[in-house]
Parts: structure tokens; C-alpha cells; sequence
């Protein structure tokens, strides 16, 4: 998936933009509404996450002309603004969703998945290894032509292992990846999702090793 | 505007005062019009009396050394009135007394042509007299010849009653007409004022711009200091709820900063002490920008509650809104959160505040609910309209439900607010400000129900 980032803070931007690399996303980054509008025009973007008060103007002028422009790429508002009285107005002008600062990067990425199902529709993206054929956009996932139904933390371990085959994933990151920091969960959790994904991929020539003392990794049979 | 203190009636005074002035003018008017009347009354008397002593001493002559006096028919008939007055007369010659009445007294200092008017008493009846002399020239002498001639008032006294009673109801249909006018005028004016009062009445809570409608001129300086308060209380409005927005940026940017940074940096770490650390430090984070964010919301929602922005919604459309919205949240952590209930409840309220209630209510059950568990938001019109959250959690302590829902109700949990206390704050002020409730209840077979009644 390719992304487009308007935000002016660099920090946040430069956060941002590694953490969707690491999900295995291209992210493009504009600090200005004038380098937005450029990468608009020349680049064909899946979603575009787009800041509010931005040095050369108003995120919502933007979406604005967006829309009124028929560009139909959904858009994630990223506001600092009160959630009471913010949200109706950039709703209304046509974004796709929006989340308020400070956020949880899972819950970014959730609504990135969220909204970019929504608008995919039948159109599928699927990724075919090892007699396993995924979908992460729609959350599909077909293991020698039997459908499979993933729960969220599965899906998002699956898209991990995915993205990286052949890394070695320590129990600490994935359980960073999975749970959210007020969740309590103990790393131990992670083996219970784990022990699901290799039942579900049983059928298939994926198997994920476990490493002891480092982690796990998605390793292709054969 | 109960205790306001009412002094007096405008309305009343100016009318009052305008009947005051009305009735002091008729009693003027009658008496002027009856003087006026008298006047000419007792005019045209004097001056029938003056021709008919004329005429009477234009017949004495002196003939033969003897005055002789042939009274003229006419200057009696002249004097004839319809209330058939009296006439006397007394004709003196030289101060002695010859013919007529003789207690009909000639006025001192009347000489030589001139003639005096006096009104008295005579036989117990009001006589009006004049007293005029001649003096008559013969051979040798000279003879003064004065008459006394005098007329009762009957005819007067009728005509002048007659003029009094025509100026009294001349008086009192001018009072009528001018109490009349006075209550038209003084209402008129006053409309003026209720006019204001009802447009001020009818405005919606929200509407602050000023009066443009044409008022009077006197009236335009208490409508310009109206229009002026507005106008201030407008920007005084505006400007908190611009500080509110402001202030929710202000905090929350720079922690998105650092949060972003101590997840990065949670990547790169490997040090169980130190990936612990960062852990808590991000949820240090989430935990005051979750606080700040509710204390902001708090505040608004004060704001707000002052004046409510009543619309026609529909809760279980408001609420589907919000379910669609939170979803992709309760999926990380694999919740089902599922929306039951009627399929519309018809409800007039404050769209902003009733979704951030239950915005409050589904993230405290998020909050609580055990991984893969379910949430259901049931929204139902009766028994009254009603949105009710439950979650499989923990639910409340069974010894803290009456306290912690009689804490809420009374409003004195202040101290305790940062936390999930301003959640459930939120949801029971919105609730209270729309005249409704909020109920805690746990569920038998374990999890807990917060119902927003409203």
C-alpha cells in the first residue's frame, strides 16, 4: 500500500513513517499543503493521513479541494483539536475517519485497515506463498482453497510474518505489535496467538519456527 | 427572573398621567366655557336694561316748570323674557323719590348721563339694577331725573344652567375621548417594548446576533447597550469554546511527539528494564492525554449544558455512528461490539453531547472487558429513551454500586475525577442536563451495565 503523510511536525512524521515502513508500506511525506498537493497530483495514493494546522494553511481547505477535485483517495484526518468540537467538521468534508492526537499507532493502522476495506471493496490484493493465499486489506485468508477466519490479532501477526519472512521476531515486538500498552497482556499471551496461526496454517508449507531465547520467525517447508 | 423586583408600571404611570392631565384640562374647559357663558349672559342683560332706561328717560320732558314722565311701552316689553322675570323700577327726581318701588335704592355718585350695573338682593329674589340719571333743562332750572331699574335672573339662571349642563358633557366627552386616547397611546407605546420582549424570547439559545429591526428613537439607546452585551457575550463564548480547542492542541501535540518517540524507541530497545520503562512511560501518556482530554471535554460539556443545542436525532442512528467509529478499536483487542435495540428512537437533544456520553461509556467498557469479549449497546425508546452499555468485565463492586451511583447523583465526587470517574461524570451530566439519569448495574452472569436515560 502506498501512503501519502501531510504532517508538519517532523518528529511525529519521521515516527510515522517508520513504523508504517515497518508494516511494510511505502509512506510518502509532505510537510506543506504546496508538497501535498504536487505529491497528489503525481503520485496514485491508497490513503492519505492528513494533519489539520499546517504551516501553509488548513488541512480541511485541502480536503475540501480534494474532494471537489474528484480525487476519491480516502483520507485519515490526524487532529489535535478537541474531540467534541472537531470531529463533525472534518467528517463532514469528506474524510474517511480521523484520530485524535496523542495516538496508539495500532489504532492508526486499525483505522487504515478499517477504512481501506472499506473502500477496496472486491478489488483484492491478495499475497500468494506456500499454498496460502492472504489478503490484508479484507482480512482474508485462504489456506489450500479453504477460507479461513482470522481474529484481529491474528490477522495482524500473520501480516507481520509476511512482511518480513525469514526475520526473527522477538516475543517482546510482537507483543508490542499486538497489544495496547494499557492492556496488561504478558508476553506469554503471545504464545497463545501463535499456537492459533500454526493451527490455522497447518495445511500449508508455512510453519513458524520457534527460536528459543530470541523469538519466532515465518519459515516456507520445502 | 423570579426574584427580579417589579416597581410600578410604566404603562400604568404614563396612562395615569395622561388621564390626570385629561381630567384637569375638562374641568378647566367647563369652567372657562361657563364663565365664558356667564359673561355674555349678564352682557345681554346690561344691555337690554341700558336701552330700556334709556328709552324711559328719553321720554321725561320738562313741560310747564314740571318734569313729566310717560313710562314707554317698549321699555318694558323689551324686557320680556320666557322664565317671566320680574321687572321694578323707581323713578327719583332730584334724590327724591317719585313713583315705582320705593325700596328699589338708587346708587350714589351716578350722575349726568351715566349709568351704573349692580346685582343684589331685593325682596329675597337676586335682582340685577342699573342706575341712571339725566338731567333735564328747562327755562331757568335744572332738574335731575334718575331710574332705578331693575330685573330678576330667572331667565339668566335657566339659560346659564342650561350652558353649564351642555359644558359638563362637553367636559366629560372630552375626558372619555382623552382617557380613551391615553390608554391607546400609553398601549401603543408599551407595545413597542413588548415587541422587544417577544423577540428577545423567541430567540433559540444559540442566537446572539444583534437586533437590525427598526425600534423607536428612545428605545434605540437600551437596544444598542442589548445589542452591545450580546455582541460581548457572544465573543466570550466563542472565545471559550476557541480556548478549549486551543488548549486540547496545545497538550496534545507534544505528547503525540513523545509518545511517537518512546514507541520508536520501544522498537529498538532490547533491554527488558529499559522496554518497561518506555511501556510506562507511554501509558503515562495515553493516561494524561486520556485525562486531559476528558477534563477538556468535561469543560465543554459545561459549557454547553448551560445552553443546549436541541435537535430533532435519532439515538440509535447517533449511536450506530459512534459504533462504526470505535470498531476498529475493539477489533485490536478482538471485541465485538454489536448495537441492538429498536431500530429508530426519536429523540430532541444535544447531538454533540449524547454521543460523547456514550463515546464515555463504550470506551470505560473496552476499557474493562476481557480480551475476546463482547460489548453490546442497546438503544431502546422505553422505558424511556435509553442507551445502555454492558461489558463482561469484572463489573462494579457489588458494596460500591449504591455509593458509587449515589456519589454521582449528588455530584461530590470532584476529587476523584481523573480516571475513569470523569467517564461516567460526562455520561451523567449530559444525562442530567437533558433531564435524565445514568444507572449502574451488574449483570448476574458477570459484567457490568451503565444505562444513559434521558
Amino acid at each position: 500500500m502506498k501512503f501519502l503523510l501531510v504532517e508538519d511536525n517532523k518528529d511525529l512524521a519521521n515516527a510515522i513513517v517508520s513504523r508504517m515502513e515497518m508494516s511494510g508500506h511505502v509512506i510518502d511525506h509532505a510537510e506543506k499543503l504546496e508538497d501535498a498537493t504536487v505529491f497528489v497530483a503525481t503520485g496514485e495514493y491508497d490513503l492519505i493521513l492528513l494533519d489539520i494546522m499546517l504551516p501553509d494553511g488548513d488541512g480541511r481547505a485541502f480536503l475540501r479541494q480534494h474532494r471537489a477535485s474528484d480525487f476519491d483517495t480516502p483520507v485519515i484526518v490526524l487532529t489535535a483539536r478537541s474531540q467534541v468540537s472537531d470531529r463533525i467538521g472534518s467528517l463532514d468534508l469528506g474524510a474517511d475517519d480521523y484520530v485524535t492526537k496523542p495516538f496508539d499507532h495500532a489504532e492508526l493502522e486499525a483505522r487504515c485497515r478499517a477504512v481501506l476495506r472499506r473502500r477496496a471493496g472486491n478489488t483484492t490484493t491478495a499475497i500468494e506463498i506456500g499454498g496460502i493465499a492472504f489478503d490484508p486489506v479484507a482480512g482474508n485468508l485462504v489456506v489450500q482453497g479453504q477460507a479461513v477466519t482470522l481474529r484481529n490479532r491474528e490477522l495482524r501477526l500473520l501480516e507481520l510474518f509476511l512482511n518480513a519472512p525469514g526475520q526473527i521476531f522477538s516475543k517482546n515486538k510482537l507483543s508490542d505489535r499486538l497489544f495496547s500498552y494499557d492492556d496488561d497482556a504478558s508476553e506469554n499471551a503471545i504464545e497463545v496467538y501463535i499456537g492459533r496461526l500454526r493451527k490455522h496454517l497447518q495445511p500449508s508449507t508455512l510453519r513458524i519456527t520457534t527460536l528459543r531465547g530470541l523469538g519466532y520467525r515465518l519459515d516456507l517447508d520445502g | 427572573m423570579a426574584d427580579l423586583s417589579v416597581s410600578g408600571s410604566l404603562r400604568n404611570r404614563l396612562a395615569l398621567t395622561l388621564i390626570g392631565g385629561a381630567a384637569v384640562l375638562a374641568i378647566l374647559l367647563f369652567f372657562a366655557v361657563r364663565n365664558y357663558a356667564v359673561q355674555v349672559a349678564q352682557q345681554g342683560q346690561n344691555d337690554i336694561l341700558q336701552a330700556s332706561v334709556t328709552s324711559i328717560l328719553d321720554a321725561a320732558v320738562i313741560r310747564n316748570n314740571k318734569v313729566e314722565l310717560d313710562l314707554p311701552y317698549s321699555a318694558f316689553s323689551m324686557l320680556a323674557t320666557p322664565a317671566d322675570d320680574q321687572v321694578f323700577y323707581a323713578i327719583l327726581q332730584d334724590g327724591i323719590h317719585i313713583s315705582g318701588y320705593d325700596d328699589l335704592v338708587f346708587s350714589a355718585g351716578v350722575s349726568g348721563g351715566n349709568s351704573v350695573f349692580e346685582t343684589g338682593k331685593m325682596r329675597g329674589v337676586t335682582i340685577r339694577k342699573i342706575s341712571a340719571s339725566k338731567t333735564l333743562i328747562g327755562a331757568n332750572q335744572r332738574i335731575e331725573i334718575q331710574i332705578v331699574l331693575a330685573q330678576t335672573q330667572d331667565a339668566l339662571s335657566d339659560t346659564l344652567d342650561q350652558i353649564s349642563r351642555n359644558a359638563a358633557v362637553l367636559g366629560i366627552g372630552f375626558f372619555a375621548l382623552a382617557a380613551a386616547l391615553s390608554f391607546w397611546a400609553s398601549s401603543a407605546t408599551i407595545g413597542q417594548l413588548g415587541k422587544l420582549t417577544s423577540s428577545v424570547t423567541r430567540r433559540g439559545p444559540q442566537d446572539l446576533s444583534p437586533f437590525s429591526k427598526p425600534v423607536p428613537r428612545e428605545m434605540a439607546p437600551l437596544v444598542t447597550s442589548l445589542n452591545s452585551l450580546m455582541g460581548r457575550l457572544e465573543q466570550s463564548l466563542s472565545q471559550s469554546e476557541d480556548f478549549i480547542a486551543e488548549a486540547a492542541h496545545r497538550v496534545r501535540t507534544p505528547l503525540a511527539t513523545v509518545r511517537s518517540y518512546a514507541e520508536a524507541t520501544l522498537q529498538r530497545v532490547n533491554k527488558e528494564e529499559n522496554r518497561e520503562a518506555m511501556r510506562s512511560m507511554i501509558k503515562a501518556i495515553d493516561e494524561s492525554s486520556r485525562a486531559a482530554g476528558q477534563l477538556l471535554d468535561h469543560a465543554m460539556i459545561t459549557f454547553r449544558a448551560d445552553h443546549l443545542e436541541r435537535q430533532e436525532l435519532d439515538l440509535v442512528a447517533l449511536t450506530k455512528e459512534l459504533v462504526l467509529r470505535l470498531t476498529p478499536i475493539a477489533d485490536m483487542k478482538d471485541l465485538s461490539l454489536t448495537l441492538q435495540g429498536d431500530s429508530v428512537v426519536p429523540y430532541s437533544g444535544d447531538f454533540v453531547l449524547i454521543q460523547n456520553a456514550v463515546r464515555n461509556l463504550i470506551d470505560n467498557a473496552m476499557k474493562y472487558s476481557p480480551a475476546e469479549g463482547s460489548i453490546q449497546v442497546i438503544v431502546s425508546a422505553s422505558p424511556s429513551p435509553q442507551i445502555t452499555v454492558c461489558d463482561r468485565g469484572p463489573g462494579f463492586p457489588n458494596d460500591e454500586i449504591e455509593t458509587l451511583t449515589a456519589r454521582f447523583q449528588r455530584g461530590t465526587n470532584a476529587t476523584n475525577t481523573i480516571g475513569s470517574g470523569l467517564g461516567l461524570t460526562i455520561a451523567r451530566d449530559v444525562a442530567a442536563a437533558h433531564g435524565g439519569k445514568i444507572t449502574l448495574t451488574n449483570v448476574q452472569e458477570g459484567g457490568a451495565c451503565v444505562t444513559l436515560s434521558l
